[in-house]
């Protein structure tokens, strides 16, 4: 039979690098900054821009999650603006509130935000670029207001820790990010949630026979990616010491970016959590490299998108499309 | 005249083998069957003759004269139409649009949409083909889209058809429609190649059969030189005794009730009783609202009046969901639609419904599921290299065994299976039915939707006809026959 034959496939070059040559491209892009900077493989350098880089891995989980069902946020950078400045709101000293109330604060407008997204798409059947498009008007719209279009400084000392402090040597974003990355994972691949998540994304029809409640799983996707965002906003305002209306805006497009350049498929069903982690750091390094080599922002877009446009190039190699 | 000649066709998907030196040959006026089981490579070597692959080895003649078929396009001008089995047409373009895509006729640089939609009534007239050209042809049946599809490839004025299944989407009516096209078609020169798994419309229809096996060639032979038994041999590479193997199952009380379903527009006040043991057939027509009824039953759409008993108790199904909790399964018409998720693995397809099962705290626990999913690939024998691989890449046939493993697993009392064995080879449908008879011996009872009248006769205790949504019959097994089932069928059209 025809099967027997196959085991004995070749190693097939173009495949392999289809599905891990983002991994490359990132070791690549490494090498090439260090022969530029040496300076850019220094722990110092590594950390810092981990730390930077994690806003984006917020992002880019949440991400992760709505593209597997097809969907899309284009809301995350206006939800990070307004759970930051909520936050920024609770976090003032002046406040006499602990951090951890005002991080709660920052969670749950994220949830509220991502669930309006989720309930939205899900139940009043709009499309998800649109439904996100709006919100992303009315979160920077409400986060304007909120703030009066003032910055919001004079942040608790415990608060500012989330952002600027560390445990040891390791920046304490980087260790909610890793605690972030093993739910996750533990999430998409280890528990029924994230089959159901695959299955809706892949054949919506054919998960709801199978008795999958898509609905329902569409609407979690964007309270995940709500949920982030606000995290994200935690971190950033943390980072940045004060609320600032502005804050997170066009972050939508590097979550994107990250999830794309892991080769999740934006038209659902297909895509792998370690690419985006992949693409986040691809992206974490293009900015710090070219930071340090003094290249203009201006540049740095243009390689962005040019990056993004190779990396799903590559992914088409992928015959098992 | 020797329209078509292919000779030594060698083909490998990266280093994988699937064709091992094929010859064929079509005459003009001819019709030439190509059968083989599922992964026999009928369907690659079609794709070669159409332009969509390359071959590695081999030649192709077409009227004599040596062709490289380069590309689709390539081969479409060199008078190849293909209906392929898998229809994809455009599903909000009208059924003119998607007839003449690519070729509509110009007025200047503008589409002649005047001309478009005569041509189109013309031609659709022509075939008897009742069908409006306006309509956008994702609005509808399966069975007119394979009609459409099938005036499509005569549009081309090709030479060379290559029929792909046309058949698996429709019913006797219809087949009859075509088979008057495929003979005016026969008379007027063209040659005609043929792939199907149902023997008694080869035998009706072709004038040579060619079999091949695991990418092999076996033979050719006329029509009227063999018989059943013979092809399935040849296909096969082994006898296989007793096509429907119908066991003698103890049929006891009822288990599963349907009364007074109603859903406006698809079928009215349809009841209807099913015991235990018992295989239980739907026939009639397309179109009839057999497979909207199941849909109702299931779930997946609101009838507007109708009660469920299981076991005497009364069942609340509003998703399928309550459905499959109280112990109904449904295996669907459209296995690639509604069945599988193709991107998925056939591991993850067949644990899909069953996740509260295979999980213990929250998370999956892999050894249990790996265990079941390859009992379940064993017991069925379900082809694969590994229960990793993905859903899509399997054959038909296989396909179709994953989505029943799906369903089997959870130990349904009543398992729906909505055209079970479309599109599969003969060896792969007596699977089937030999696992269907030994799931009724359990005390289960099995609904089955088929318009394939031996089948539906060979597998069944009872048959219910529905005729235009409405209950045409009940026969009992002694009752059977095509001119009963076929006159229930027709009695409220």
């Amino acid at each position: 039979m025809v099967k027997e034959r196959s085991e004995k496939k070749a190693f097939n070059v173009k495949l392999f690098i289809a599905q891990y040559g983002v991994i490359i491209g990132l070791v690549l892009i490494f090498i090439f900054f260090t022969i530029m900077k040496t300076k850019f493989i220094s722990v110092g350098n590594v950390l810092n821009m981990l730390r930077q880089t994690s806003i984006n891995g917020f992002l880019a989980i949440g991400m992760t999650f709505v593209v597997l069902t097809g969907g899309i946020d284009l809301s995350v950078g206006s939800i990070v603006g307004a759970a930051g400045m909520f936050t920024a709101l609770v976090a003032r000293a002046e406040s006499g509130q602990p951090w951890y109330v005002a991080v709660l604060v920052g969670l749950a407008v994220g949830l509220v935000l991502g669930t309006l997204n989720g309930v939205i798409v899900a139940y009043l059947r709009v499309p998800a670029f649109v439904a996100t498009l709006g919100m992303l008007s009315i979160a920077r719209g409400i986060t304007f207001m909120a703030s009066d279009a003032k910055p919001v400084p004079g942040l608790s000392q415990g608060f500012l820790q989330i952002g600027g402090g560390s445990v040891g040597i390791i920046p304490i974003p980087i260790l909610i990010l890793a605690g972030v990355l093993v739910l996750s994972f533990v999430l998409l691949y280890k528990c029924p949630y994230g089959r159901y998540v695959f299955a809706t994304g892949g054949n919506a029809v054919s998960a709801r026979v199978s008795g999958i409640n898509i609905k329902w799983i569409t609407c979690s996707v964007y309270m995940i990616s709500g949920v982030l965002a606000g995290l994200a906003g935690i971190v950033l305002t943390s980072r940045v010491t004060s609320g600032l209306a502005q804050s997170g805006d066009g972050y939508e497009v590097d979550a994107i970016a990250a999830a794309v350049i892991g080769g999740n498929s934006l038209s659902g069903g297909r895509g792998r959590l370690w690419g985006t982690i992949i693409g986040f750091l691809i992206m974490g390094v293009m900015n710090n490299g070219l930071d340090m080599m003094a290249v203009s922002s201006y540049w740095q877009l243009v390689i962005k998108g040019l990056i993004i446009i190779g990396a799903v190039m590559l992914d088409s190699l992928n015959e098992n499309k | 005249m020797k329209l078509l000649e292919m000779q030594g066709i060698e083909k490998s998907f990266h280093s994988v083998q699937v064709l091992y030196g094929i010859d064929f040959t079509l005459k003009s006026g001819n019709v030439h069957a190509l059968m083989g089981e599922n992964g026999a490579g009928k369907s690659t070597l079609m794709k070669i003759l159409a332009g969509v692959h390359r071959y590695d080895k081999g030649v192709i003649r077409i009227e004599g004269k040596e062709v490289e078929l380069t590309t689709p396009k390539h081969a479409q001008e060199m008078g190849i139409a293909m209906i392929h089995q898998e229809l994809s047409p455009i599903p909000e373009m009208t059924v003119a649009e998607n007839i003449y895509l690519g070729r509509e006729p110009r007025k200047g640089p503008f589409v002649d949409y005047k001309k478009m939609y005569e041509m189109t009534e013309e031609l659709l007239r022509s075939l008897k083909v009742a069908v409006d050209p306006r309509a956008k042809i994702g609005s509808l049946k399966v069975a007119d889209q394979q009609l459409v599809e099938i005036a499509k490839a005569i549009s081309l004025n090709a030479k060379i058809i290559v029929m792909d299944e046309p058949t698996s989407a429709i019913t006797d009516k219809e087949v009859e429609q075509l088979f008057l096209i495929i003979k005016d078609l026969k008379t007027k020169g063209k040659g005609i190649i043929y792939i199907s798994h149902k023997m008694d419309e080869i035998f009706r229809i072709s004038d040579d059969i060619t079999v091949m096996r695991d990418g092999h060639y076996v033979n050719t032979w006329r029509a009227e030189d063999i018989d059943n038994n013979i092809l399935i041999q040849n296909m096969v590479g082994r006898e296989l005794d007793d096509y429907f193997p119908k066991q003698k199952v103890q049929i006891k009380d009822t288990l599963f009730e349907i009364r007074g379903f109603t859903q406006q527009g698809k079928f009215e006040d349809i009841s209807f009783q099913v015991r235990k043991g018992e295989i239980f057939g739907i026939a009639g027509l397309v179109g009839a609202g057999r497979t909207e009824l199941m849909h109702a039953i299931f779930g997946l759409d609101k009838p507007d009046t109708g009660e469920i008993y299981l076991e005497g108790k009364k069942l609340t199904i509003r998703k399928p969901q309550d459905a499959i909790r109280q112990g109904i399964a449904y295996v669907t018409e459209d296995r690639k639609q509604e069945g599988l998720v193709l991107q998925m693995s056939v591991a993850h397809n067949i644990t899909l419904p069953s996740m509260d099962v295979f999980k213990r705290t929250g998370l999956i626990t892999s050894a249990k599921e790996s265990a079941v999913v390859k009992k379940e690939i064993q017991d069925l024998r379900i082809k694969v290299h590994t229960p990793r691989q993905q859903a899509g890449n399997l054959s038909g046939g296989n396909q179709q065994k994953v989505v029943l493993a799906k369903w089997l697993i959870k130990h349904p009392k009543v398992l729906i299976l909505d055209e079970p064995t479309r599109g599969i080879d003969v060896g792969a449908k007596t699977e089937i039915y030999k696992l269907m008879c030994e799931y009724v011996a359990t005390g289960n009872t099995i609904i089955m939707i088929s318009s394939e009248m031996p089948e539906v006769m060979g597998m069944s205790d009872r048959i219910m006809v529905l005729s235009s949504g409405r209950l045409g019959g009940i026969l009992n097994r002694a009752e059977f026959g095509q001119e009963s089932i076929m006159k229930m069928a027709v009695s409220h059209v």
